[in-house]
C-alpha cells in the first residue's frame, strides 16, 4: 500500500519529521544530556545502536503476536523485551568491548525509558513497515536524534559564555533554543514535496 | 525535595497539594516532557492526556503500594514496568471505546505513557514506601499537577494558534491564527515561557523572604 | 527525586523463588486485566469503527442511506464474508435500494504521517463524488485545508475517473494542477501553500482508481442488487 522508498523513510525520520524537534520524542535526554558536545555524541551513538536493536526485536515480536492473534499484549511485550534487550547489550558490551562500554555504558540504562525507543517500535508497527523499511526508519530516527542533540549541545556551549538574565537560566532557555531549532527544521518540509 | 523517603507519611492536605504546586511534575521537576509538548496543541487533547496519565499513575502506584512488601528489590523495576504497561493498555482500549476521534488525535502518545518518567519515578520514590491511602492521595495530587500543566500549555496554544478554546471559536472570522503556536516550535516556546514565569515568581518570592528575614532562607 | 537505595544497609540476598513468584504473579495479574479490558471494549470499539465508516460513507456517496459491504479479490467482487482477504468496498444505496455509489479506502504518505481517505465513486457518471478523511496528522491550519477548504472540496463534486476503453486503468490519470489552473474534469485544483497534502490526495486517488475502477465497472451487476 505504501510504496515509500527506503531513502525517503530514512530522510523523513531523520530530518523532515525529526524525532526530537517535530515529534517530541526523547525530550528528557535531549534536555538532560545536551550540555556538552562529546557526551551528546556518545549519547547519540548509544541511542542509534539501541534503536536498531529494539527495532529488530519489535519487528520479531510483532510477527509472533500477529501469528498468535494476541496483539493486545503488544505494548507489554515491547517494553519488556526492549528493556531486557538493552540489559543484554550492556552486559555483552561490558564483556567484549570495554572501550565501547566506557564510552556508551552509562547512557544505556538511561535509554531504556527513553520514549524515542518505544516510539520507533510503535510507529513502525502502526505504519506497517516491512523489515527493511523498519531498519531505515529506526536508523533515521537515531541519526535525527543525534543531529538534534549535537546542534543543541553546540548552541549551549556557546551560551555558557554569554550573559543571560538569571530567571531564564536552565530549562527555560534550553526550551526556547529548542523552539528555534524546531522552527528551522520546519524548513525541511520541502524534501517531502520533491518526493510527492 | 520533601519526599519523606523513609517514614510513613500521615495524610494531610499537603500530601495532595504538594504535587499540584511545590512538586509540580512538569514545571518544577521537568518530568514527562514528551506528552507535555506533543499533545497540547488543543485544550481537549491536553485534558484527555492529563486524565489518562492520572489514571495510570494512581492505579499503578496503588498496586505498587499494595504489593510493596512482596516485591524483591532486584526485580522491582521490571515489576513496576509491567504494572504500568498493563494500565496503559487498558486506558488505550478505553479511549478507543469512548471516542475514535480522540484516539486518533492522541495517536501513539497514549501508549507512550508507559515511558513517562513521572510514573515510574513516583512508583520508585513514593509508592514503594508508603501506605495505600497516602499513595492514592499523593498520586491524585501529582496527576492533577500534571493535568494542570498540560492545560496551561493546551489553552495558551489553542487560543493563540487556532483562536478557539475547547473547540469553540473565540474571536470570530477576522482573527488570523498564529499557526506556529500549534506546530511543534510553539510547544517549545510556550513551555519555555511558562517556565520563565515560574522562575520569575520563585526568584521574587525568595527575594522577598530575604528582605523580611534579613538572612538567606534555607529552602 | 532522591531514592534512598544508597544509604540503606545492604539487603540480605533475596531467594530466586521470591523473585519468580512476584514476577509470575504480576504477569498473571496484568494478563488478566489486559484480556478483560480487551474483551469488554472490543464490541464498543468495533461499533465506533463501523459508525465512523458509515458516517463517512453517507458523506462521500450523496443520497445513500443504507450500506452493504463487498470485498474485491483480484478481479472478482464478492459479498463480504467474515474473513476479508482483499480490498474492502462499501456500497451505498438509497431508500429504494438503488445503488448510489461505492466507497473505497485509500492512503498515501502526507506531510506528517499517512493520510487515510474514504472516497465515493459513482459508477454511472464514472466520477469521484466526495472524499472524507479517516485519519491524518497534517499540520493544523496548513495541511488540514484538504478538509476545511471549500474550494478544494469542490474538486470532488464530479472528478472524472473514467475506465480506459481497453478495460485497463483510467482513460485519464487524476493529476494535481496549480491553484486556479484546473481546465479538465480529471484535474485536481491544488491548494497553494498545502502542496504536499494536495499532491498526496491526488496521488492516492489516482493509484487506487487506476487499479479499482476497471474491477468495479466489470463487476457492477453484483453490487447493483440490494
Amino acid at each position: 500500500m505504501m510504496a515509500d522508498s527506503v531513502t525517503f523513510i530514512f530522510l523523513n525520520a531523520a530530518i523532515v519529521n525529526n524525532f526530537v524537534l517535530a515529534m517530541f520524542l526523547g525530550i528528557c535526554p535531549f534536555l538532560g544530556v545536551s550540555a556538552k558536545r562529546d557526551t551528546a555524541l556518545s549519547m547519540g551513538l548509544a541511542v542509534i545502536f539501541v534503536m536498531l536493536v529494539s527495532s529488530i526485536c519489535a519487528y520479531g515480536i510483532n510477527w509472533i503476536l500477529k501469528y498468535l492473534h494476541i496483539e493486545y499484549l503488544r505494548l507489554i511485550c515491547y517494553i519488556a523485551v526492549i528493556a531486557s534487550a538493552v540489559q543484554l547489550v550492556e552486559m555483552t558490551m561490558k564483556k567484549f568491548s570495554p572501550t565501547l562500554f566506557r564510552a556508551l555504558g552509562i547512557f544505556l540504562p538511561l535509554i531504556t525509558t527513553n520514549c524515542a525507543i518505544l516510539g520507533v517500535a510503535l510507529f513502525q508497527t502502526s505504519r506497517e513497515y516491512n523489515f527493511v523499511q523498519s531498519l531505515a526508519f529506526s536508523l533515521g530516527a537515531g541519526v535525527g536524534f543525534t543531529i538534534a542533540l549535537l546542534l543543541m549541545a553546540g548552541l549551549r556551549q556557546q551560551l555558557e559564555l554569554a550573559k543571560v538574565p538569571n530567571v531564564s537560566q536552565g530549562a527555560a532557555l534550553t526550551l526556547m533554543l529548542a523552539g528555534l531549532l524546531s522552527l528551522t527544521f520546519m524548513g525541511f518540509a520541502g524534501l517531502g514535496a520533491q518526493h510527492g | 525535595m520533601a519526599s519523606l523517603p523513609n517514614q510513613q507519611e500521615t495524610i494531610t492536605l499537603d500530601t495532595f497539594l504538594r504535587g499540584l504546586w511545590q512538586e509540580n511534575p512538569v514545571f518544577v521537576m521537568l518530568l514527562g516532557m514528551c506528552p507535555v509538548l506533543a499533545v497540547t496543541n488543543s485544550a481537549i487533547n491536553a485534558l484527555a492526556m492529563g486524565l489518562a496519565s492520572t489514571f495510570v499513575l494512581v492505579a499503578s502506584n496503588s498496586l505498587v503500594s499494595l504489593m510493596r512488601h512482596f516485591i524483591p528489590k532486584q526485580v522491582r523495576i521490571a515489576t513496576y514496568i509491567i504494572i504500568i504497561a498493563t494500565f496503559v493498555t487498558m486506558v488505550d482500549y478505553a479511549i478507543q471505546a469512548i471516542s475514535l476521534e480522540l484516539y486518533n488525535a492522541l495517536g501513539a502518545f497514549i501508549q507512550l505513557i508507559v515511558v513517562n518518567c513521572m510514573i515510574l519515578g513516583r512508583a520508585e520514590a513514593y509508592a514503594s514506601k508508603q501506605r495505600l491511602g497516602a499513595t492514592i492521595i499523593n498520586g491524585l495530587g501529582i496527576g492533577a499537577g500534571f493535568t494542570f500543566a498540560l492545560l496551561c500549555l493546551g489553552i495558551v496554544r489553542e487560543i493563540l494558534g487556532a483562536g478557539s478554546l475547547f473547540g469553540f471559536d473565540l474571536f470570530g472570522d477576522q482573527f488570523q491564527p498564529w499557526v506556529v503556536m500549534i506546530l511543534p516550535p510553539g510547544g517549545f516556546f510556550v513551555l519555555g515561557a511558562w517556565l520563565l514565569l515560574f522562575n520569575w515568581l520563585r526568584t521574587r518570592r525568595e527575594a522577598k523572604l530575604l528582605e523580611t528575614e534579613g538572612a538567606p532562607h534555607d529552602g | 527525586m532522591n531514592t534512598t537505595s544508597a544509604n540503606n544497609p545492604p539487603l540480605p540476598p533475596t531467594p530466586a523463588f521470591n523473585m519468580l513468584r512476584t514476577l509470575g504473579l504480576v504477569a498473571t495479574l496484568s494478563g488478566l486485566l489486559v484480556v478483560l479490558s480487551y474483551q469488554v471494549t472490543l464490541p464498543m470499539i468495533e461499533r465506533n469503527k463501523q459508525q465512523a465508516i458509515e458516517k463517512a460513507l453517507y458523506k462521500v456517496v450523496p443520497g445513500a442511506v443504507q450500506r452493504k459491504d463487498f470485498v474485491a479479490i483480484e478481479e472478482r467482487i464478492e459479498l463480504l464474508d467474515t474473513q476479508p482477504e482483499g480490498t474492502l468496498l462499501y456500497a451505498g444505496y438509497d431508500q429504494t435500494g438503488q445503488l448510489k455509489g461505492i466507497a473505497l479506502e485509500t492512503a498515501a504518505a502526507g506531510y506528517q504521517d499517512v493520510i487515510r481517505l474514504l472516497y465515493g465513486y459513482d459508477p454511472y457518471c464514472q466520477c469521484i463524488r466526495g472524499i472524507q478523511v479517516l485519519k491524518m496528522a497534517e499540520t493544523p491550519g496548513i495541511g488540514d485545508k484538504i478538509i476545511k477548504d471549500a474550494r478544494f472540496q469542490q474538486n470532488f463534486e464530479a472528478l472524472e475517473a473514467r475506465m480506459h476503453p481497453s478495460g485497463k486503468g483510467l482513460q485519464q490519470a487524476i493529476v494535481p494542477v496549480k491553484q486556479g489552473n484546473k481546465t479538465e474534469a480529471w484535474q485536481i485544483d491544488a491548494i497553494s501553500g498545502a502542496t504536499i497534502s494536495s499532491n498526496a490526495v491526488a496521488r492516492m486517488l489516482n493509484e487506487t482508481s487506476q487499479h479499482m475502477v476497471p474491477i468495479i465497472m466489470k463487476n457492477l451487476p453484483i453490487m447493483e442488487q440490494f
